[in-house]
């Protein structure tokens, strides 16, 4: 996985560089600036999954890691669609797939067909799905449908209108 | 079946007397359904109230209740206090998996004349055992009427993913046996459950739920249904919320020396949005 932002630490970087240049798929993630009293940076997941909503792949999972006794796990369930479809029969944290939550900003994922997390997918329709729960905040889920695999470059672009920004899926043949 | 089925559950209300002399609703209901994260615990109310889910009638009796464990075993509740209209109970959750808190009785009832005097047995406040029912029960009496019965009280919680093991029905009393898990349950989907009568299904079983919230709206928007030869039911749901389900069930299959078979069942569910 490779994560890029501006503002982003190095250790994320330095995972990025093993990985250049060979994204199959990138997903850029937006989480809005809010104009709220209580501001708790929201819980991410995004994941794909196939025509018959099997989770093929849980690419990346944003929560509080860092609280004592694993006590951050506790909502990870506000990802309702995650955490049933996928979430409830993980062992969290998952190596590069889990990490820490962020604060308004764009955030570039960037996979390479079956290199873990991204599994090898087998020609078909699918559903990138992001959803993002906020505490004292509301619930956003955005499905962005394509099909793999495609003849040339693509970008497929849907708007959150809560807790999500722009979703943007890009598809490299 | 009959339509008839009102008048036996006063009455077995009333005989059970661990409720109120009349058929108002008895509930156990959690602060949450599914959770995550590890050992865990989760906060219920249980009261005997119409408005669901107001404690505004009765606490009711619930020292009785029991918790099945993800795997089996059983577990306790905790911090139990009775207040005037409602009971709070904690249940501590260390294993993975769906939790059953419930209370169950099966047993025998009877009604009957004696110098022209109504007897009944188990009196109010007196648990039903078969001695106590040979010993009070005679054989012969004037308007003597023996039923066989049973009320389950139930309600799920799930830590992390659900699973069956404490839902194995027991083949007593009247049961449901998921088709949908019942903390796998989303507004926008069918749910399907299948109820058991002593272990058989309960072919022509009454079903009604009501989602909660019914002090802000004029109606009270039941779902009914009826079971199917195979015992299932399949509901469509009235939005998320948690969801009053109770079903009834009788017919003439009874134990003997009973001749009328009734079974209660009562469930708390929660319905989760899509």
């Amino acid at each position: 996985m490779k994560l890029v932002n501006n503002a982003l630490a190095a250790t994320a970087l330095s995972v990025a560089v093993m990985q250049a240049n060979a994204a199959d798929l990138s997903v850029s993630v937006e989480i809005p600036e809010l104009d709220v009293a209580e501001y708790h940076k929201p819980y991410v997941a995004v994941w794909i999954e196939d025509d018959s909503n099997k989770v093929v792949s849980n690419l990346a999972v944003w929560y509080d890691i860092d609280m004592r006794n694993a006590e951050g796990e506790k909502w990870l369930k506000d990802m309702r669609q995650w955490w049933r479809r996928i979430g409830r029969t993980l062992e969290m944290p998952i190596d590069g797939v889990t990490g820490a939550t962020y604060g308004p900003g764009s955030y570039d994922l960037e996979f390479t067909m079956g290199k873990a997390p991204m599994s090898d997918l087998q020609p078909g329709d699918y559903r990138l799905r992001v959803e993002a729960a906020r505490e004292v905040g509301g619930r956003e889920l955005l499905n962005v449908p394509f099909t793999w695999p495609q003849q040339q470059d693509i970008t497929i672009t849907e708007q959150g209108s809560s807790e999500l920004g722009a979703v943007k899926l890009t598809i490299k043949p | 079946m009959k339509k008839t089925i009102l008048k036996p559950l006063i009455l077995g209300a009333m005989v059970l007397g661990s409720l109120s002399a009349e058929a108002h609703r008895a509930w156990i209901l959690p602060q949450e359904t599914q959770l995550s994260g590890e050992d865990r615990w989760v906060g219920f109310e249980a009261a005997v109230s119409n408005d669901i889910f107001v404690a505004n009638y009765h606490a009711g009796f619930f020292g009785n209740v029991e918790v099945a464990q993800p795997d089996g075993e059983k577990g306790s509740i905790e911090n139990l206090h009775t207040g005037k209209y409602r009971n709070v109970f904690d249940v501590q959750l260390e294993k993975e998996g769906t939790y059953k808190v419930f209370t169950a009785s099966n047993g025998m009832r009877a009604m009957w004349q004696e110098d022209g005097k109504r007897r009944m047995y188990p009196g109010r406040g007196e648990q039903y055992t078969p001695e106590g029912f040979a010993k009070n029960v005679p054989e012969k009496a004037d308007n003597l009427r023996v039923m066989q019965s049973s009320r389950r009280m139930e309600t799920f919680v799930t830590l992390g993913a659900p699973n069956d093991t404490a839902l194995q029905p027991t083949g007593q009393g009247l049961e449901l046996v998921p088709v949908t898990h019942p903390n796998d349950l989303y507004a926008g989907e069918k749910a399907t459950f299948k109820f058991l009568i002593d272990g058989e299904p309960a072919e022509g079983a009454e079903l009604t739920a009501i989602r909660e919230g019914t002090r802000y709206r004029n109606q009270q928007n039941e779902i009914t249904a009826v079971a199917n030869k195979k015992g299932e039911v399949t509901l469509t749901w009235n939005g998320a919320g948690r969801y009053f389900i109770e079903v009834e069930y009788k017919d003439d299959k009874a134990k003997k020396p009973a001749t009328e078979r009734t079974g209660a069942y009562i469930a708390v569910l929660e319905v989760l949005p899509d």
